[in-house]
């Protein structure tokens, strides 16, 4: 037994404590002690992050609902909207790698489900270490089955994502979900669309409260690794099942009007409902623990309040309509407790076994928690700039080196990872993992969405302020090269621990390139998550800001696909090739280097290059575009050769080296497949826009061609391609 | 002359996934989806029925086993008793063979991991309500998405399946070669789908609900589905 006080014990520093003294007058009760340890903790109260995001753009014409909500929204047009947000569940992954990921698809399903809207697409950017560690092949395939094992049972299709290996996250997998639903904008529950009234009713459905993920928020998401070994217990146990039951219980509930607001239990369960939904009112509550249904009859106050068990929902209720949300409720087989009043005034006050546990102001626990402005200082030992690997002789074999590249991890196809997951539910996916954007129709519209996640560590790590613009830029452009405009973000920051003054600088300055890039691409910041403590012992991970872009495709039949379609086509390189090799995949596969800086970014070019792509899209006069990531050009095209299945010749001229020719990952650049016919309006339109449009030959055959440098056969660069992952894994291939 | 319309009903079990997808498939065919609630006593009339895919009931106990005595479960039996056309999707091919309609059983796949992937299916009939619009040899794409479709049955069950010809479709590659590689979840003689020894009654692990629609995928799911709303409209008017 800790001779720790309660309230460390609990996760909360000494001035805080003070400050939970000054905002009652008194000390706290235990059970009042732990509803703030849980509210006031990192993961709830964003309490190290919050000044910095809100210097990010939140606003936009097409934004319904910005942060604050349980998810953001953007008008699609024609009546619909798409509500999307994206969460990390990293810290129970780490320990628990199935329910952990699980239980991350869960939580992000029910805040899209809280807004009214149908959950229609989840897309899963994930980061390990290397997995030549037994441990870290563990960790992937635990999250994967977790991802797939939930995702697949609940009815919503899993269409994208990213894998990234990285050192920093061996001990600190980064497990981050999107999920984006759609609604009838007229049907969007938030903050504002529904009025509750004083006297009415807080019922709680779904799954019963037990004693898992006790301390998920204030335990496991707020502290590093190495102090939380027992941690076990604080990981949540999901139910895809009950989940199913819940999404159409609940929109059910709010399609008929029978609610007066919505919210999920996550972080902090019912002490989080209860206080924001009566805070967001303007009222207080009065909360009656006897009435939660137990799934075991010994709980304590505390620990009724702060369980984080899965699949429950908090709807608010006018006594006239309980009759009828019961019976919903009973038709799906869900339990149902009513164990709230709204009242007037601003205390949450709390009842158990006839006595009274808790007496605090509701907007305390939700508003009024501290907020600091940690201290930040730059790294005491900056990258030096000498420190080029585009400097680096390379007298190697090209063709070598890019089945290297081809093969490394960061690279080579995921498809062992998203086969098993069912992309297909629900009948909207036009094209999924495995392509730059995920395309999901709107029912009923002409309409698609285009979805992307990208987060590139190994820059943040260089440069956290161009890191987190490069994923801003990589996402929109990903969106853009399949013919979509991008809309809005969200976003999940996955950084260190704050207390330390890197980290907190890392973060600023990430949030700052966030910020720029989102002005420069106009696409605001709708919501998103952040989470702390990566990291144990010494190693923290890099920071990673990863992105989810949702951009907007008017017809889905003019959609542009990511492989050549066909022979005979003319291949283009849209933008400019600088010798740009600073945290490439090239350096760090081939010569063994993560250095450098990353490359530069000029974002009025990136824009207009999507722009091109955009209004391209909207002639149908390409027949192909893919981005120039991982791996540079020579990547971008041997990708799209694999995918389309049709070879291709290209000269590269240049007066740049070969091997920075082919591997520089100069920013802005997308490789184009166009047909004769459309060539010269494609030419006239990339002039017209001032986009570097160089053409580099024509698709067709089985070969690939590097003239004058290389050539190969799209079989054997497919074969490198879909078996290193596999092989890795210790698979039959 | 009035053309009739096929109604086609759907069951929805407590977590059915794809219920809403089968509907959808029906109309886009040309039929009326008809939707079903597993706990009423109810066929409300329909001209054929589907058990659609998904994880009834949570896939507890046993996949499709729970399902087996859902109270509409009766009215399905007694519809097939009366020569109905009934067809089982993935998860409800479960059903239909926890429930004794089918022989055989459905257990995890052979690599132990769920799978999402298109395949081949070589027709072996064409006398089921889902292949009479079909040639024995034909070869139709559609894709597969389940952790637990490995078709497995006992020797003399085997050996009554194969003699009876209750076998409906096997997985086959492109040419329409029955192939191990072409398997994907290691069913035994590549058994994608069988029909019952009288023959309206069929399951299948793939789903051709999600096979009619070119925007999404590749459509091996129309001719079946079509043949599944010409046997319902021969069944109603008969």
């Amino acid at each position: 037994m800790s001779d720790e006080p309660r309230h460390r014990q609990l996760g909360l520093a000494d001035d805080e404590f003070e400050r939970i003294r000054a905002a009652l007058g008194r000390d706290p009760r235990p059970a009042e002690l732990a509803m703030y340890a849980a509210m006031w903790s990192e993961h709830c109260s964003y309490k190290s992050s919050k000044l910095h995001l809100k210097t990010l753009p939140t606003e936009g014409d097409a934004v319904l609902v910005g942060p604050g909500q349980d998810a953001g929204a953007v008008d699609l047009g024609e009546g619909m909207a798409a509500v999307f947000k994206m969460e990390s569940h990293s810290h129970p992954s780490a320990i628990e790698p199935y329910q952990g990921a699980a239980t991350g698809v869960g939580g992000i399903v029910r805040d899209i489900v809280s807004m009214g809207a149908r959950p229609v697409a989840l897309l899963d950017p994930l980061m390990f270490g290397s997995l030549t560690e037994p441990r870290n092949r563990w960790l992937l395939e635990g999250v994967v089955a977790g991802i797939g094992g939930y995702g697949n049972c609940i009815g919503v299709p899993t269409v994208g994502g990213e894998i990234r290996f990285a050192e920093p996250h061996s001990a600190n997998p980064t497990v981050d979900v999107m999920c984006v639903g759609l609604a009838e904008v007229d049907a969007l529950v938030s903050g504002t669309s529904l009025t509750p009234h004083v006297g009415s009713l807080m019922v709680l459905y779904g799954a019963t409260t037990g004693r898992d993920g006790i301390g998920g928020v204030s335990v496991l998401a707020s502290a590093a690794l190495d102090e939380r070994d027992d941690a076990r217990p604080s990981v949540q146990i999901g139910d895809p099942f009950a989940e199913k039951l819940l999404i159409e219980a609940s929109l059910e509930l709010i399609s008929r009007g029978l609610l007066e607001g919505l919210q999920d239990l996550g972080g902090a369960g019912i002490t989080c409902a209860v206080s924001e939904s009566a805070a967001r009112a303007g009222m207080g509550a009065r909360l009656d623990l006897d009435a939660v249904p137990l799934r075991e009859p010994s709980m304590q106050a505390s620990e009724i309040l702060t369980s984080e068990s899965q699949e429950r929902m908090l709807a608010i209720v006018h006594p006239s309509r309980l009759d009828e949300v019961r019976a919903e409720c009973e038709r799906w087989g869900l339990q149902i407790a009513v164990i709230a009043e709204l009242v007037d005034g601003d205390t949450l006050s709390v009842t158990h076994r006839g006595e009274v546990v808790a007496e605090v102001p509701a907007t305390s626990l939700v508003e009024d928690g501290p907020v600091y402005d940690r201290p930040r200082a730059p790294p005491v030992v900056l990258p030096d700039p000498v420190d080029d690997p585009a400097l680096l002789r390379f007298e190697g074999d090209l063709l070598e080196a890019l089945e290297a590249v081809l093969a490394a991890p960061n690279v080579a196809s995921k498809r062992w990872v998203w086969q098993q997951y069912d992309s297909v539910v629900q009948g909207q996916t036009v094209t999924g993992s495995g392509s730059d954007a995920a395309i999901v129709r709107v029912p009923g519209t002409m309409k698609a969405l285009a979805l992307s996640t990208d987060g590139k560590g190994r820059y943040g790590a260089l440069d956290p302020y161009l890191g987190a613009m490069h994923a801003v830029a990589e996402a929109a452009r990903n969106v853009a090269v399949s013919g979509a405009r991008p809309l809005a973000i969200t976003n999940c920051l996955n950084f260190g621990n704050p207390e330390r003054p890197l980290v907190m600088w890392q973060f600023a300055e990430s949030i700052r390139g966030m910020r720029d890039a989102c002005l420069a691409l106009d696409t605001p910041v709708t919501g998103g998550n952040v989470s702390f403590y990566n990291e144990s012992g010494d190693s923290a991970i890099w920071p990673t800001p990863v992105v989810g872009m949702l951009g907007l495709l008017d017809d889905h039949r003019l959609r542009v696909p990511t492989g050549f379609p066909g022979a005979g086509l003319a291949v283009y390189l849209l933008g400019e090739t600088f010798p740009e090799l600073g945290g490439s995949e090239f350096a760090e596969a081939v010569l063994g280097v993560v250095v450098g800086r990353p490359p530069a970014l000029d974002l009025d070019r990136e824009r207009a290059m999507h722009e091109l792509l955009i209004e391209a899209a909207s002639m149908d006069a390409i027949a192909s575009a893919h981005d120039c990531g991982d791996g540079g050009l020579v990547i971008a095209l041997v990708e799209s050769a694999i995918e389309g299945g049709h070879g291709f010749a290209v000269t590269i001229a240049t007066d740049l080296p070969d091997h920075i020719a082919l591997f520089s990952e100069s920013a802005s650049r997308a490789v184009v497949g166009v047909a004769p016919e459309h060539e010269g309006t494609f030419v006239d339109l990339a002039a017209s826009r001032g986009v570097p449009a160089t053409r580099l030959g024509e698709t067709g055959g089985p070969r690939v061609v590097f003239a004058g440098l290389f050539e190969t056969t799209v079989a054997d660069l497919r074969e490198i391609y879909e078996t290193a992952i596999p092989r890795l894994l210790g698979e039959a291939v | 002359m009035t053309i009739a319309t096929p109604r086609v009903g759907v069951i929805t079990f407590p977590g059915s996934l794809d219920d809403r997808d089968a509907l959808r498939a029906v109309e886009t065919m040309g039929g009326e989806g008809v939707e079903l609630w597993h706990a009423d006593h109810d066929l409300r009339g329909v001209d054929a029925v589907v058990l659609p895919g998904g994880f009834s009931y949570g896939d507890y106990l046993r996949c499709g086993a729970i399902a087996g005595h859902a109270p509409i479960l009766d009215d399905v039996r007694a519809f097939a008793d009366r020569g109905g056309p009934v067809l089982g999707i993935c998860n409800g091919f479960q059903i239909l063979c926890e429930a004794g309609l089918l022989p055989g059983a459905l257990i995890r796949n052979a690599s132990l991991r769920f799978v999402c992937v298109d395949v081949f299916l070589r027709v072996e009939t064409s006398q089921t309500p889902v292949t009479s619009e079909l040639v024995p040899g034909e070869v139709v794409e559609i894709p597969v998405k389940h952790g637990e479709g490995q078709y497995v049955a006992t020797t003399e069950q085997l050996q009554e399946i194969e003699d009876g010809g209750l076998v409906v479709f096997r997985y086959a590659d492109a040419r329409g070669e029955v192939t191990e590689r072409a398997n994907p979840n290691g069913s035994i003689d590549n058994i994608a789908g069988v029909r019952s020894p009288a023959g309206n009654v069929v399951g299948l692990m793939p789903h051709p609900e999600h096979a009619v629609d070119p925007d999404v995928g590749p459509t091996g799911g129309q001719p079946v589905i079509a043949s599944l709303l010409a046997s319902a409209l021969a069944g109603a008017s008969a």
